[in-house]
């Protein structure tokens, strides 16, 4: 050792160097910046995370530890070799906003809607067709997962939807009677409710509820399926999903959601009727006598033709979905979502259209 | 060190009728690996479950790093959670992250470490269980199995615990990945010091890593001891687990037991 040029003493560091007290180690290095050794030897315990602070602070400085115990080295060599390999691949800079991306991004939007457009007609001719084999084959037909899903998409709604339409009654009648008792006209009270109830509300809340617990139902069943590879389990079996799956959720929702829309339509009749008789004096037997001479039959008809056209939007929407989830539980989500949103916005379309179609032939 | 860092004691699981586990006990000492085996549906996933408190106990105590987790209140509780790391069969990924970000997210959430620190230190985790460093940016859907498994035991390591908990590490992977993951793991444990709980059903993996072994059957604990006494063991099933056509192939050659 030659004059002048004495070796520094090597900083000992003391106590647990941990993910914890991380923030200390790295105060106590950077306080002694001139350090070049380390001791360890009062180090009581030392994690990855603390070597990798001590591996990091050597490379840095070229510097030495010195005073580690066996495993303690052990841990700085692991942690030294990860680090060798851990270096991080040269990531290319994002690339900034530039002219034209938003014109792509439209084009891009645009052919997705479009792709997914023919996707769904595709799907919706593919239920069809196997529906008209099932009409041709009923035999094939699986009755139990019929009326399973009779049961959990048309029954189990009962209550919410009757609820529903006796709740619309009641606040029809009570907004058409503050309005129409201005004119003396209380008692065409029965016909405002009558007719909106019974050819565009009961049917079209109906769906509306209907889309909202079935399309998302028969999403995630469906979806999870696909997720599990049940779906592919049945191809390689030669079972065919449509059949089995889609055909008697669709099916049901044809066959219940009128009785549905007829349920509502009777309760929301007998709110209106109770809100009359409460809030104008008109009794169930005026009631009943106006409903019957002023509002024709066909007001009820034309309400009901339209169920099956939305059970069949709600079905094949929902199930589409499903069958259109990925791997991962985001797309499952995000499928599940779409659903409900695709079914009830294509179902108030189908009405906007079904209300064109009626006025022009005059009906 | 022969201090047991876990101690079960009466443990009975139950779901409705069925009884899984009946008056239980088991230690686990510090710095060993612990294989534990069992027939399928023997409850071996449910154990590990209810010693990281994802199902509770009909009866039973369980003590973990010297607190009961059963009655432990809130804070103890975060303690302990934090000194040790799970990894679930199938990496159980939080799938709306990236891996970096799924490894980061215990040093987040449970220690507040900077954002500079956390994304250096996962980084270093994903160097240590072997995936290349592209792998920090994908999302775990875009990873094959083997690699979520890896990420999954990434982010089990997160918090440098104390007690890695590991459920079926190498189930699905295939020979050589296998082997690569019991290296792994012994690597690891040695390196880090950790205590390791080892639920699985791969004779390799029993051979390769553990330092004892628990067979669970008859709804208890029915023998633990290193590979040596095991193969010795009379009892019926496990005879016929360690001395199976399986067990053969899979026994080092030559003496090395």
């Amino acid at each position: 050792m030659t004059a002048g040029a004495v070796a520094p003493e090597p900083l000992a560091l003391q106590g647990p160097v941990t993910l914890a007290s991380l923030g200390d180690t790295r105060a106590f290095l950077e306080s002694h910046p001139d350090g070049r050794a380390l001791d360890l030897s009062g180090v009581t315990m030392l994690d990855t995370a603390g070597a990798w602070l001590l591996t990091s602070w050597q490379a840095g400085k070229g510097g030495t530890l010195t005073g580690a115990n066996a495993a303690q080295t052990l841990l700085l060599e692991t942690v030294t070799e990860a680090l060798a390999s851990a270096v991080p691949a040269p990531k290319p800079r994002p690339v900034h906003h530039q002219a034209g991306d938003t014109l792509a991004e439209t084009g891009k939007a645009v052919s997705q809607v479009a792709v997914g457009l023919g996707e769904s007609l595709g799907f919706l001719g593919l239920v069809m067709a196997r529906l008209g084999w099932t009409i041709l084959h009923p035999t094939r037909l699986r009755l139990t997962a019929l009326v399973h899903h009779m049961h959990q998409a048309g029954l189990n709604a009962v209550p919410i939807v009757a609820l529903m339409g006796f709740l619309i009654g009641v606040v029809l009648a009570f907004q058409g009677a503050s309005q129409l008792q201005q004119f003396g006209a209380e008692v065409f009270v029965v016909d405002l409710i009558a007719i909106s109830i019974l050819r565009e509300l009961g049917i079209l809340l109906t769906a509306i509820i209907v889309a909202g617990r079935s399309a998302s139902a028969f999403t995630a069943a469906i979806g999870s399926m696909k997720m599990r590879e049940e779906i592919d389990a049945m191809r390689v079996l030669g079972l065919d999903p449509i059949e089995l799956l889609v055909l008697p959720r669709v099916l049901a929702l044809v066959l219940m959601l009128p009785v549905l829309g007829f349920i509502a339509n009777i309760s929301g009749l007998v709110g209106g009727g109770l809100m009359a008789w409460a809030e104008l004096g008109i009794s169930p037997g005026m009631f009943r006598t106006q409903l019957l001479n002023n509002t024709d039959v066909s007001h009820l008809l034309i309400g009901l033709i339209k169920a099956p056209v939305f059970a069949m939007i709600i079905g094949v929407v929902g199930c589409h979905q499903g069958m259109q989830v990925k791997g991962d539980t985001e797309s499952l989500g995000s499928r599940t979502s779409r659903s409900v949103v695709v079914a009830i916005f294509l179902v108030i379309v189908v009405d906007a259209l079904f209300s064109i179609f009626f006025a022009l032939w005059g009906i | 060190m022969t201090d047991p860092i876990i101690t079960i004691r009466g443990l009975t699981n139950r779901f409705g009728k069925t009884v899984v586990h009946q008056g239980l006990d088991l230690d686990v000492m510090r710095g060993e690996v612990l294989g534990v085996v069992g027939a399928s549906g023997s409850g071996k996933s449910v154990l590990l479950r209810t010693i990281v408190g994802l199902q509770h106990p009909a009866e039973g105590t369980i003590d973990v790093l010297g607190t009961d987790v059963l009655t432990a209140d809130a804070a103890h509780l975060r303690n302990v959670q934090n000194r040790w790391g799970v990894m679930f069969q199938d990496g159980a990924l939080f799938s709306s992250l990236t891996v970096r970000e799924n490894v980061a997210a215990p040093m987040r959430e449970r220690l507040g470490i900077d954002a500079e620190t956390r994304r250096a230190l996962a980084d270093l985790r994903i160097a240590m269980v072997g995936l290349p460093a592209s792998a920090g940016d994908l999302s775990p859907s875009d990873l094959s199995g083997g690699m979520r498994k890896r990420a999954g035991l990434a982010r089990a390591l997160s918090l440098d615990p104390e007690i890695l908990f590991l459920d079926e590490p190498t189930a699905g992977l295939d020979p050589i990945g296998a082997s690569e993951f019991d290296a792994l793991i012994t690597a690891l444990q040695k390196a880090l010091g950790l205590t390791v709980f080892l639920v699985t059903h791969d004779l390799d993996t029993l051979h390769a890593t553990c330092d004892r072994i628990a067979v669970l059957a008859e709804k208890k604990v029915l023998v633990t001891g290193t590979m040596a006494e095991m193969l010795r063991v009379d009892q019926p099933w496990v005879h016929a687990y360690f001395h199976g056509p399986r067990a053969h192939a899979a026994q080092p050659p030559a003496g090395g037991n």
